[in-house]
């Protein structure tokens, strides 16, 4: 009689426990989301167009379905630019057929200076999956758009300029959603990680 | 006290010419009080219009001496350049006034700060290669030498073990 009386009252325990953690999580405002996904589908990876260094169309259509990622720079750029690419070669190098899953573009934010014979050369030097592409200056501020991505060109006194950038690699998954930066400082093995999940994405 | 000054001062410049030949020990050049340790440049993508180029800068004098500038029959002109990165996005500017080198100290150019810039190299430069330029600072005049091209600046002992003989 004891027994049955005590498994009574684990049951109902049980039952007035469930039903207050399905009221309350109901009632509870969604967690926010980081930033990065929230804005995955919305804010980063938009419609773009732009001609690659061998002279194909790419845009968005025609990388439904793939994943990819996404740089923006410039040939007169001594560091970061050419840093990136190489660290991308090399990474490329380790992670073998499974760089073959996904695409690497290299936006040029300088199509005035970087016409597609001097990217053609320049991508030499590379990983040859790793495409550069440029657009007219609408086209580049479009795709600028597409990621919420910075450029701005800046004069100089001797009638030169320089450009300012955004310097992060930008993760775009299969679905076309946004899966995150790849930051150059972050520890090999951290962007590893990330490009093997991108590549099973 | 002036005498225990000068000792002080003698015994620190010391310990600077003793540390900064250490850090480049197979690789520095000099002229008057600057000693420039070891030039090195990266090894750029083929076709590109620019190079950066690295070294530091000791001053062992008891005035500030500036960087200038600097030429090199190898590209059309050499700049100086300070890079920033804010909030994601990089920058870079000219220092039109030049680099300043406070007495008894040292500033290191190197990648992500202040660097050189070689403005369209006369033709590619592979890993190992050897630049040559004329630096020209304010008080010390100009300085030949060697930028070494290399990958990486942690490549450093390597390039100084292949390089060892360069020392003027």
């Amino acid at each position: 009689m004891n027994r049955v009386r005590l498994f009574r009252i684990c049951v109902w325990g049980a039952v007035v426990l469930l039903a207050g953690f399905l009221l309350v999580s109901t009632m509870l405002p969604e967690p926010q989301a980081p930033a990065e996904a929230s804005t995955g589908t919305v804010r980063v990876g938009g419609p773009f167009s732009l001609t690659s260094h061998q002279g194909e169309r790419i845009d968005n259509q025609s990388l439904a379905g793939r994943p990819y990622l996404v740089f923006f720079g410039f040939t007169h750029c001594p560091e970061i630019c050419p840093t990136t690419l190489f660290e991308l070669t090399d990474l490329m190098s380790e992670l073998g057929a499974d760089a073959d899953k996904f695409e690497v573009l290299f936006v040029t934010v300088d199509p005035e200076r970087d016409t597609q014979e001097l990217l053609a050369s320049y991508m030499t030097s590379f990983d040859s999956r790793i495409t550069a592409l440029r657009g007219s200056s609408e086209e580049t501020e479009t795709a600028l758009k597409a990621f919420s991505a910075y450029a701005k060109k800046v004069p100089l006194e001797d009638g030169q300029y320089t450009m300012d950038h955004t310097t992060g690699v930008y993760l775009i998954k299969g679905d076309g959603s946004f899966s995150g930066i790849l930051d150059m400082h972050e520890p090999r093995e951290t962007r590893l990680q990330k490009l093997r999940r991108l590549a099973g994405s | 006290m002036s005498h225990y000054y000068k000792v002080a001062m003698t015994l620190s410049l010391a310990s600077i010419a003793v540390l900064s030949s250490l850090a480049a020990s197979a690789h520095d050049f000099s002229a008057g009080d600057i000693r420039i340790g070891h030039p090195w440049s990266r090894v750029a993508p083929a076709a590109a219009p620019v190079m950066g180029a690295y070294l530091t800068l000791t001053n062992a004098g008891q005035k500030a001496d500036t960087l200038i500038g600097g030429s090199t029959p190898l590209a059309e002109r050499i700049e100086i350049h300070q890079m920033s990165t804010e909030g994601g996005v990089a920058r870079m500017r000219p220092l039109p006034d030049g680099l300043e080198i406070a007495p008894g100290s040292s500033v290191a150019l190197a990648p992500g700060g202040i660097h050189l810039m070689f403005i369209k190299p006369a033709r590619p430069f592979a890993e190992g290669n050897l630049i040559e330029a004329t630096l020209e600072f304010a008080r010390a005049g100009s300085v030949r030498v060697e930028f070494v091209v290399q990958r990486n600046a942690e490549d450093k002992s390597d390039t100084a073990a292949d390089h060892g003989g360069h020392t003027p």
